[in-house]
């Protein structure tokens, strides 16, 4: 077999468009980096989402009881008795009176030292450990102590509850946000590279127009071209955020970094998608500039 | 090479490969750049295109490879009027058109032998039922030694006759030449138009856009020649090679 017919059965067909240039990495790197951000804002979403979940639960888990004394005895032996009456109310696990230096530390923050002025009708509180499986109701509990002549107001945290749900909602949406916006820079980006791609080879768009390829057939070169570009930048990207996020879990050792932003390791696989997410990104944005380009050169 | 095999289907079809009606086209706002052409090429036929500069002789081959529009008047080709052709339908007619260009357009990142199949990867063909016709095509255009080179490294005849190779792998019913010979030699300039002239021969419609007064005298073909974006149609300078 002579070189020449060598040549020819081996001969594969070499890529319709030129092999990457010089904007190609800058491209690359910038998808990364914004596929960085973007899986951050997934993680600290995961994260601040459990949190919340814990800080719900933990609330959702106690009450607390103010009680007032009545003219005939003393705070500490009506906290006793409030104590003592929550604590075979079905659905409380444990009913305890706090002291009244834990009391005095709680409301020293607005009151300053009030240790020295026993005149002070400081409300003594018990705390009140629900059980979680079946937790007694604030209506269950104020029932309970108006039954027993025990004045007193049960919180049992809604309030709170609430707000931190809420809180929960807007972080989420906010990470959405943020997720839908740095989407948005990304296909952005690759529209304005596509755009420069295509305007830089318009010579090879010509020449396969006039070999007969059509505008779908030369568009779909592009996307595929910054498709692929765009899942090995979501991988740089999402591999990037796996790291930081395994060194905070890594840090905060068996309760996440802080209680604040527990990370577990499972979060970490929630970057999994990005390349994935990045390709359709890029695809769709280099198919829409490419398609509308070509039809404006055409 | 075998005869071409759309040449007889267009020959049942219609009795003109294309033909002109009235037409004009201007770029833009500008002035009329090709005004009332009337004319028709029949299957088979070799013509050249002659003109000065500037007389419309690109334009109006680009109108005939679509990638421009008359600004008034009906081109047919292949028996379908290509004002109300449908632009999907477009790639279609372009792959019975095969194009020389003076300045080649040859892709640079591609070898010899990529350029040449091009078409053919495009019209969807697997490379096991072409790449033997492609070797052949480039022996017959002398480029057996070169199917490997890349663009860049080929000599301006090389690149000509590489052009013509890529124009032509398709068996275009029709093949268009803008000034093919004005980067060669004159001994590259002869062999160059007896690969039309054999090309022609079997059964594809040849017009050349050329300068070259010499070639065309030496052909002995029909001459289109534009004046002023006007056609005049001469005589057959000579008698045929």
């Amino acid at each position: 077999m002579s070189e020449t017919d060598a040549f020819v059965a081996r001969w594969r067909p070499s890529s319709f468009l030129p092999a990457a240039d010089s904007r190609d990495g800058a491209l690359t790197f910038v998808i990364a980096v914004l596929c960085f951000l973007a899986c951050l804002t997934a993680l600290g979403v995961i994260a601040s989402d459990r949190a919340a979940r814990g800080w719900s639960d933990q609330l959702t888990r106690q009450a607390t009881i103010i009680v007032r004394p009545k003219a005939n005895e003393t705070p500490d032996s009506a906290a006793a008795r409030a104590a003592e009456t929550l604590a075979g109310v079905k659905g409380v696990s444990e009913a305890r009176a706090l002291e009244k230096e834990k009391v005095e530390a709680m409301v020293a923050p607005w009151l300053g030292d009030i240790s020295d002025l026993d005149d002070l009708p400081v409300p003594r509180l018990v705390a009140v450990d629900l059980d979680p499986n079946g937790p007694a109701t604030a209506a269950d509990m104020d029932a309970a102590l108006k039954a027993q002549g025990v004045d007193g107001i049960v919180d049992d945290h809604s309030i709170w509850t609430a707000d931190i749900a809420r809180a929960a909602g807007m972080v989420r949406w906010f990470g959405a946000a943020v997720f839908g916006l740095i989407a948005a820079a990304a296909g952005a980006v690759v529209a304005f590279a596509t755009k420069a791609g295509l305007q830089a080879r318009r010579d090879v768009v010509e020449v396969l127009h006039l070999s007969g390829a059509d505008d779908h057939f030369i568009a779909r070169l592009f996307q595929l071209r910054f498709a692929r570009m765009a899942a090995v930048a979501g991988l740089f990207g999402a591999a990037g955020a796996a790291i930081i996020g395994a060194g905070l879990r890594l840090a905060g050792g068996e309760g996440g970094l802080t209680p604040v932003l527990p990370i577990t390791w499972t979060d970490l696989l929630a970057v999994a998608p990005c390349p994935v997410l990045a390709a359709l990104v890029a695809a769709i944005a280099a198919r829409l500039t490419a398609e509308g380009l070509i039809r404006d050169m055409a | 090479m075998s005869r071409n095999p759309h040449a007889a289907e267009a020959e049942v079809e219609a009795d003109h490969v294309l033909r002109f009606e009235d037409v004009s086209m201007r770029y833009g706002r500008g002035p009329e750049t090709l005004r009332d052409l009337n004319f028709e090429l029949e299957p088979g036929s070799f013509h050249f295109l002659t003109g000065a500069s500037g007389a419309g002789k690109s334009s109006l081959l680009k109108l005939i490879y679509l990638a421009a529009k008359p600004s008034k008047g009906l081109i047919h080709m292949f028996g379908e009027d290509l004002s109300v052709i449908p632009p999907a339908e477009k790639p279609l007619i372009r792959r019975r058109i095969g194009v020389v260009f003076q300045e080649f357009r040859l892709l640079e990142h591609m070898t010899a032998f990529d350029n040449v199949a091009l078409p053919l990867r495009i019209a969807g063909r697997k490379p096991d039922s072409y790449r033997q016709d492609v070797a052949e095509l480039l022996a017959w255009v002398g480029l057996k030694h070169r199917m490997h080179a890349m663009p860049a490294t080929l000599a301006g005849g090389e690149k000509q006759r590489l052009a013509i190779a890529r124009a032509v792998v398709n068996r275009p019913d029709i093949l268009l030449a803008d000034e093919p010979t004005g980067n060669v030699d004159h001994d590259m300039s002869l062999r160059i138009l007896r690969l039309f002239v054999e090309l022609n021969r079997l059964g594809t419609t040849v017009l050349i856009a050329t300068h070259d007064q010499d070639l065309v005298a030496r052909s002995g073909r029909d001459v289109l020649h534009l004046e002023d974006g006007r056609l005049a149609r001469l005589d057959a300078p000579g008698p045929r090679p």
